[in-house]
């Protein structure tokens, strides 16, 4: 499959994966409209048809194949394809800022899996997937390229990167976190919904049940989806970067390069504060959430954990102990947010901004200040009568845009904005030395 | 409370300011926006219902023109830019103040637009672009050559102290 130039093809297989899938929707279309006029179907006909399309699709599959070639060098990964219109990307090392390996359940039948790169710039077109590849091949791939961003010579060989776990989720308390999120909140709003009716006797309770029901395994669904992704969650520590293992059907591996974190965010909702569980997020620049669910689906750094454990992940993860939040906001400030007054912290030291805020949802977001952006003091109508302002620092995050420290007073805010100007001017100096 | 808050005051000591051009500027965008359709409504009442209905129309026409007005006077007071050795600071707002701090290391790129009647009167709004997307960095009003001078001075600082993502 290379020929002398280094030029590489995409594995054989992959007209048929692809041709596969294109069958599944195929499938359902014709199930669907099928099932609407039982009467008027002609077997052999639909049969036909269906083949002749996924024939197409393979044939269609099998010229793209023919035309997709990729190929590393030194400094930037090229990828050639297209049929009708011709595609020639670069996509230069530097800019990398993640590689994901992703095996939808199929292909780990077959032992293939994608390759996802996250590029600074954001946008829809910010990544440059290359599906499929055999598995070892797409993690030695990874390797060389992770190596070549970095500037380090290539690792001989991709399984004998030193990797130490540094946390694994054990899978009970991955399905009671994810139960204990959205799925209870729906329970006990359906129950008190429900001994409402059976209050008014004259209500016949049935239709609303109906009514409801969807959208209740609407949501216990998007919780499932959350445990299958998240899946024997494993944190690993790698020269290259954290890697993330998860998922049960599709399994993902991601790479994160420390040093590219913009934004970290702790998430505690309201039912875990028993057991003092946190969900870590975090974003690096580039990594656009296109794909909606899925992609909100991996965005975490940890699903869950123990705060201690966690702030240990995020303190190495950012290099050095984080500074703790505890700053706390005047108390006229009550009359601006009642609910969160008291959750609203701010701290700092040298290299990071810490603030929390949140009302059932206690959240506390974490910015290296070599990565902001921008700063900014606002303040509203209602801020200005009470003289409060938010300090927003800003960061190349798409989820995830920076910290606020909100409805701080309004002096020691500008004092805050100066502060932090200096300190990341700072920061920023000692990252780029 | 006191005085009304100012954000910003202590910031920086000399605040530049956008050109007078731009409350010129603004007053005739509100002349345009709000007392021109305003009388012209007037106008049409006067004419539909009668000539007292007219004069109403017109008497609230004009008090909401002087409260644009008056509100424009005080945006226009309110905006300030400072070039610090490292960063660029804007104030901007009355209903909401704002300040904003960018580095110039963390330019993206700068632009310089100018709409038509901008260029009538000379001016040029310049904004400062990060890779952040909440940065608001951006200075209405500067006179042509200002806006010039600010944008080369800003992208050889930007390409000076340039620092990776």
């Amino acid at each position: 499959m290379t020929d002398d130039d280094g030029w590489q093809r995409l594995h054989p297989l992959t007209p048929l994966m692809r041709g596969g899938r294109f069958l599944l929707v195929l499938a359902a279309v014709v199930g669907q409209q099928g099932l609407r006029q039982l009467d008027q179907i002609n077997p052999v006909q639909v049969g036909l048809a269906v083949l002749g399309a996924t024939a197409l699709a393979v044939l269609v599959g099998y010229v793209a194949w023919r035309r997709t070639r990729y190929r590393l060098t030194a400094t930037e990964l090229q990828v050639d394809s297209g049929v009708l219109t011709r595609r020639s990307r670069r996509v230069p090392l530097a800019r990398l800022q993640s590689v994901d390996v992703v095996r939808p359940a199929i292909a780990r039948v077959l032992g293939l899996a994608e390759l996802r790169l996250e590029v600074v710039g954001g946008g829809s077109h910010s990544e440059a997937p290359l599906a499929y590849l055999t598995e070892p091949h797409a993690q030695l791939l990874r390797g060389r390229m992770l190596a070549l961003a970095a500037g380090r010579d290539e690792p001989v060989d991709a399984a004998a990167v030193p990797e130490t776990v540094l946390v694994a989720v054990p899978t009970h308390v991955l399905l009671v976190s994810a139960l204990l999120g959205p799925p209870l909140v729906a329970t006990v709003i359906l129950l008190l919904v429900l001994l409402v009716l059976l209050g008014l006797r004259d209500l016949d309770t049935l239709p609303v049940v109906l009514a409801v029901l969807p959208v209740y395994l609407g949501i216990l669904s998007v919780a499932g989806k959350r445990v299958l992704a998240e899946y024997g969650f494993q944190v690993a520590e790698t020269p290259d970067g954290l890697r993330l293992r998860h998922g049960l059907l599709d399994t993902r591996s991601q790479t994160i390069p420390t040093d590219r974190v913009q934004t970290v965010r702790l998430r505690q909702p309201l039912a875990w504060q028993p057991w003092g569980w946190v969900r870590v997020e975090v974003d690096v620049a580039g990594y656009s959430s296109r794909r909606g669910e899925e992609e909100a689906a991996t965005n975490a750094l940890l699903p869950v954990a123990p705060r201690a454990l966690a702030e240990a992940l995020v303190g190495r993860v950012l290099g050095g102990p984080l500074p703790v939040a505890q700053a706390p906001v005047p108390h006229r400030a009550r009359w601006r947010a009642p609910l969160s007054a008291r959750r609203l912290r701010a701290g700092l030291d040298d290299r990071h901004l810490v603030t929390t805020h949140g009302v059932l949802t206690t959240t506390t977001d974490v910015v290296p200040l070599a990565k902001v952006q921008s700063l900014r003091v606002t303040s509203g109508p209602w801020q200005q009568r009470l003289r409060l302002a938010t300090v927003h620092a800003d960061t190349a995050g798409r989820r995830l845009p920076g910290a606020a420290a909100h409805h701080r007073d309004a002096a020691e805010s500008q004092a805050l904005l100066m502060e932090l100007a200096a300190r990341a001017r700072t920061a920023r100096r000692r990252a780029s030395r | 409370m006191g005085s009304p808050l100012h954000l910003g005051d202590d910031a920086a000591g000399d605040w530049l300011r956008p050109a007078p051009g731009l409350l010129l500027l603004r007053r005739v965008e509100c002349l345009l926006l709000v007392a021109l359709p305003g009388s012209a409504v007037a106008v049409a009442a006067g004419v539909l219902a009668g000539p007292l209905q007219g004069l109403a129309v017109l008497v609230a026409v004009a008090l909401l023109t002087a409260l644009a007005l008056l509100a424009v006077d005080r945006r226009f007071r309110a905006w300030g830019y400072a070039e610090r050795e490292d960063d660029l600071l804007v104030r901007r707002g009355v209903l909401v103040q704002r300040v904003s701090v960018v580095p110039y290391g963390r330019m993206q790129y700068v632009d310089v637009t100018a709409g038509p009647l901008d260029r009538r009167l000379g001016l040029a709004r310049v904004t400062l672009h990060t890779a952040a997307a909440a940065s608001d960095a951006s200075i209405p009003g500067l006179r042509a050559a200002e806006a010039a001078r600010l944008r080369d001075r800003l992208a050889a600082l930007g390409e000076a102290r340039a620092a990776g993502l």
